[in-house]
């Protein structure tokens, strides 16, 4: 029994993309207690809906996370239409099922990369970003961003994609298909890869659902938890079923997201397949009803997203507009993880959550 | 469990070309929907203030009485509300990118009336 | 084709009574917001079982003290913390009370400035 020591952890830190802080409390190299702070680059973005009428809103909506966009601006979109009642068409759905779940794909390898690069393997690292970068090219094919796509609007989306570009969109996402297999390979049986996932970082299926742990890291202890069941977007069309491991450790998490790679491009194959024709969007006008409120929760690639949007006033501006983002509802089920683990271990373990810290804060 | 996964992915890169490019000699092939800046026909422009209004961050300033429209490049978020809101679909966005710079670059375009009809284009502008 | 809202309206005294109920009925929590309303605050705790949201909203005056619910959802601390340094809510007892220090912020509780707030400061 060693003399306890505090350790700070971050907010710079190799292993860390954004600023996270924690105080570690260590006995010898075991880490008996973190508390985690936040608070480095708060930007406030929530406030300024009071300064932009709704249909702008987007933009600052989607700029919220830089991996996520997608799935930021399809969530204040879909919060806004289901305060105002409008009914989308049934292509823009698709088109935005599709986006997102591209979206998810270049989160997965983007993350797939980073957890390779926080336990030092950076050839494996290289690889993960090498594949991203194909899904990059199709995002800015059909959209014009790379991650910023600026493509989702209150009623629809901008853009559509004939069925040349949707057909060439699978091939190219089978066509990778093999490369992801062999890469998630390493990650499933490398030696060295288990070393450091299996059994690092537990989190058991109870604690998992009490300190409301969402996404992949829910669904990586065994808890069936994804907003993709519920009625956003097109997937029980498409017969969603979540993915669920059962470990709970590291090792867990990572399997479960390199297995909705695999399902996000069977989803986008099935929603090209089943695409109807049709509008894109319908036309919104008008002032915001009055006294109404609406709670929307979209399944991003990092877990659930809740936006929240208040109107009192029947203007063009909404009286709040609240995101809480997966990285948030994760942080109480990461202090639980770090309790017991060793100090070499944390970076690792703050990586499996997906931390997105400016997500976090906003 | 294995050792040594991702060799034979290691292997094949040694005898496949690479997957950057020596970007100023080959250049980068922009798609048609790139978000690259946005263009103006200066010559349909009403000056109606439109996009200037609904930019969401205020990154472009129209003046009516000098005729000049002029954008801030690094203020832009290249979100094409502009594009969308502009009566005239004067606007559109090009699909190559502004050149790099160190300073806060402002863009502005002036409407200068082609001299030979200079009559004619100014009479409309004064009622 | 939109998902069901359910919101209920509660009173202060009556918050931790009902999230501990919540909390016995297996929900979990998801999300706790502050909104700036004529009447003061309105606080929304949203709970969700079972993939459906249910929402408790209490309206209360500004200066009105509220009784932290960390101690039921440990969770809830970071929400909790959140409205305090951003709205100036004032909430007891919170489990893990950042004490102002959450967010790192030049100006105290800029979403809802206080004049009387910062002559107490000084």
């Amino acid at each position: 029994m060693g003399k306890r020591t505090v350790i700070p952890f971050g907010p710079q830190h190799p292993v860390l993309p954004e600023p996270v802080h924690l105080d570690l409390v260590l006995e010898d190299e075991t880490v008996v207690e973190a508390i985690p702070s936040i608070g480095f680059i708060h930007r406030g973005l929530e406030k300024l809906v009071e300064l932009r009428e709704y249909p702008e809103m987007v933009f600052v909506a989607e700029r919220i996370c830089g991996i996520c966009s997608f799935g930021h601006s399809w969530g204040y979109c879909h919060a806004v239409e289901g305060l105002m009642n409008i009914e989308v068409p049934e292509r823009a759905e698709y088109l935005r099922t599709i986006w997102h779940e591209l979206g998810r794909v270049h989160s997965h390898l983007l993350w797939l990369g980073l957890l390779a690069d926080s336990f030092g393997f950076e050839s494996l690292f290289m690889q993960c970003w090498r594949l991203r970068e194909t899904v990059l090219d199709l995002f800015e094919k059909t959209t014009g961003g790379r991650v910023i796509f600026s493509v989702s609007r209150v009623g629809g989306v901008l853009y559509d994609m004939d069925a040349d570009t949707l057909a060439e969109m699978v091939r190219t996402l089978r066509g990778m298909e093999p490369e992801i297999r062999r890469i998630c390979q390493v990650f499933a049986d490398d030696a060295s890869v288990r070393n450091r996932l299996c059994g690092v970082g537990v989190l058991s299926k109870e604690d998992a659902y009490a300190l409301g742990a969402v996404g992949p890291t829910a669904r990586g202890s065994g808890v069936a938890i994804d907003m993709r069941m519920t009625c956003h977007g097109k997937y029980q069309e498409l017969g969603f079923e979540p993915i669920v491991e059962t470990a709970g450790d590291c090792w867990a998490r990572t399997q479960v997201r390199v297995r909705e790679i695999y399902q996000s491009i069977d989803l986008i194959e099935k929603a090209v397949e089943r695409i109807p024709e049709g509008e894109i969007a319908v036309p919104v006008k008008g002032n915001l009803p009055e006294n109404a409120c609406f709670l929307a929760r979209v399944e991003q690639p990092r877990g659930e997203a809740v936006y929240y949007v208040k109107s009192s006033k029947a203007t063009k501006f909404l009286e709040r507009f609240r995101v809480r983002t997966p990285t948030c509802a994760n942080l109480p089920a990461l202090v639980k993880m770090l309790g017991g683990c060793d100090l070499a271990d944390v970076p690792v373990i703050v990586l499996s959550i997906d931390p997105c810290i400016s997500c976090t804060e906003r | 469990m294995g050792v040594m996964k991702l060799s034979k992915t290691l292997f094949q890169n040694l005898f496949r070309k690479p997957d950057t490019k020596m970007y100023p000699v080959i250049q980068r092939e922009y798609t048609e929907r790139t978000k690259g800046h946005i263009g103006i026909d200066i010559e349909n422009c009403l000056f109606c203030g439109m996009c200037a209004r609904k930019c969401p961050c205020h990154a472009i300033t129209v003046d009516r009485n000098s005729k000049t429209w002029s954008i801030s490049r690094m203020q832009c978020i290249m979100c094409r509300c502009c594009v969308g809101y502009c009566p005239k679909h004067c606007l559109t966005m090009e699909n190559t990118y502004t050149p790099p710079s160190t300073t806060k670059v402002v863009d502005t375009f002036t409407f200068v009336p082609p001299p030979a009809e200079e009559a004619p284009a100014e009479t409309p502008a004064a009622e | 084709m939109y998902p069901e809202q359910h919101f209920t309206d509660i009173s202060a005294d009556a918050l931790v009574d009902r999230v501990t109920e919540k909390k016995e009925q297996g929900y979990r929590l998801v999300q706790i917001c502050c909104t700036n309303v004529a009447e003061g605050f309105e606080l929304l705790y949203t709970f969700e079982k079972d993939l459906t949201a249910e929402c408790l909203r209490l309206t209360c005056p500004k200066d009105t003290e509220i009784q932290s619910v960390s101690g039921v959802f440990w969770p809830a601390f970071l929400y909790e913390n959140e409205m305090k340094d951003l709205f100036g809510v004032k909430i007891k007892h919170i489990v893990l009370d950042y004490g102002g220090n959450f967010f790192r912020l030049t100006q105290k509780t800029p979403w809802n400035p206080q004049p009387a707030a910062e002559g107490e400061v000084e």
